[in-house]
């Protein structure tokens, strides 16, 4: 049997007296898009940054490809770890004193001693695939919303993740941009990268997922390949949550 | 009461030998306290606690303490220890010391106003936090510190007519020594004035400059 690539037990996170997640667990597959979905406040984006520990679970282990994801050991070792994860923030986060090609340079130069000629050349390749080689000298200010946002993708591919975690990175959009960004995602997934995403877009959930989780109270209430979730979802949490989505 | 209008003119050319001496001290000074001051403010903002704490007893005795006495323990209280400085290079010891407490405050309040998003991208790739201190925060602080870091430069010119009291020849000690000869203290008192105000000037000017040079983003 082939490990999952990611293989989350029991995971539990609580803010003070505030349970934020309550033991959650799921296996991620290699080339496999998981998309969660639920209101805000259900958990989605603090089980998201429990994975590359951003945030530090209270319970629960996370392994990557077996390996358990360790809060202890050195900063390098710490480090290392989390830059096998790729994570794309809902407001990108870039660096703004840097041009987009520095932006995805940086990483490869500082954190995989890259030269800084090769690491230029990697972004550069990198920026190629989210449709931005026209931009890379840009600084993130010249950039629209959308175009930042490719960047971003872009800086979290060049440290070649072994998975692309997604923090909602189509809702600090205007909406026309929206889909050169879902259409970037689309591309990778259609690519055989591992991602789990955070988003409110069903349309992107039912091409794209190949399974989606409903997420509510910081449990898993409902997962499910698309067709079968979106049409008949059985939990009552998740048949209000998508009859207010469609009226939306 | 009349003014001597002789002793002024005379006077001139004196204390301009105090001048390059006050700028001497300063910018010996500021240099060295803001080297000291930002290597004390990334320490400030290191993960290591003993490092931190420190820092902040360092802060804490430089704020807690008037400059004269700390300009006194270098000149006086040090060469019992061993540790012998002349007039000139103790009182650029005790300014440097001095300026560095608070310009490491104003790194450690520089790079804590950085949006929390931007350390967390830089963690996300796997940036140490030493690596994102120097390459991600501390860029992103400068053109705000500029500011603060002004304030203080013009502090140590001000300060730097203390160490008059330890016979630094500088702008202050120079006129004093004008008016111990000649008794016009209203004279030269006023000039001394004049001449600091007008130094005061000057820095701010280059330093809004220097602030408007400087990319936003």
């Amino acid at each position: 049997m082939v490990t999952p690539v990611i293989q989350v037990q029991d995971l539990s996170k609580s803010f003070g007296d505030n349970s934020v997640l309550r033991r959650v667990s799921i296996n991620v597959d290699t080339g496999e898009t998981v998309v969660i979905i639920g209101a805000s406040g259900s958990g989605k984006t603090t089980f998201l940054r429990c994975l590359n520990r951003l945030e530090e679970p209270s319970a629960g282990t996370v392994r990557l490809d077996g390996n358990p994801v360790m809060n202890s050991g050195s900063e390098k070792q710490i480090a290392d770890q989390r830059s096998q994860f790729g994570f794309v923030f809902q407001r990108f986060n870039l660096f703004p004193h840097f041009s987009a090609l520095d932006n995805v340079a940086i990483g490869p130069e500082k954190v995989r001693g890259m030269s800084k000629s090769d690491a230029r050349a990697l972004a550069a390749n990198e920026l190629k695939r989210v449709h931005m080689s026209d931009h890379e000298m840009k600084r993130p200010v010249q950039l629209s919303g959308g175009q930042q946002q490719r960047v971003a993708i872009a800086r979290a591919l060049a440290m070649k993740p072994r998975v692309m975690l997604f923090d909602e990175p189509t809702s600090a959009l205007d909406p026309e941009l929206v889909q050169e960004v879902l259409d970037v995602m689309k591309e990778l997934a259609n690519g055989g990268m591992t991602m789990v995403v955070v988003t409110h877009e069903m349309n992107f959930a039912r091409e794209v997922a190949d399974r989606v989780i409903y997420m509510e109270n910081g449990r898993i209430a409902e997962e499910g390949p698309p067709e079968i979730l979106f049409r008949e979802p059985k939990s009552p949490g998740a048949q209000r949550f998508l009859r207010h989505l469609t009226h939306e | 009461m009349t003014i001597d209008w002789g002793i002024i003119i005379k006077s001139m050319p004196l204390l301009g030998h105090g001048v390059v001496v006050t700028l001497q001290v300063s910018a010996l000074a500021s240099v060295l306290g803001l080297a000291l001051g930002v290597a004390l403010g990334l320490c400030s903002l290191s993960h290591s606690r003993p490092l931190r704490w420190i820092v902040a007893g360092y802060v804490d005795f430089i704020r807690g303490t008037p400059l004269l006495i700390q300009i006194f323990l270098v000149f006086f209280a040090l060469p019992a220890l061993g540790i012998r400085f002349d007039e000139f290079w103790a009182g650029v010891v005790a300014l440097s010391l001095n300026s560095a407490a608070f310009v490491a405050e104003v790194v450690r309040g520089g790079v804590g106003s950085i949006e929390r998003g931007q350390s967390e991208a830089a963690t996300a790739i796997g940036m140490r936090h030493r690596q994102i201190l120097v390459y991600i925060l501390l860029p992103q602080a400068y053109r705000q510190m500029i500011p603060p870091l002004t304030n203080e430069l013009i502090s140590l010119v001000k300060n730097s007519s203390l160490l008059s009291v330890i016979s630094v020849y500088e702008l202050t000690r120079a006129g004093q020594a004008i008016i111990s000869v000649h008794f016009v203290p209203f004279e030269i008192y006023t000039l001394l004035a004049l001449y600091y105000y007008v130094l005061i000037k000057v820095l701010s000017w280059l330093s809004g400059r220097l602030e408007r040079r400087l990319p936003t983003w």
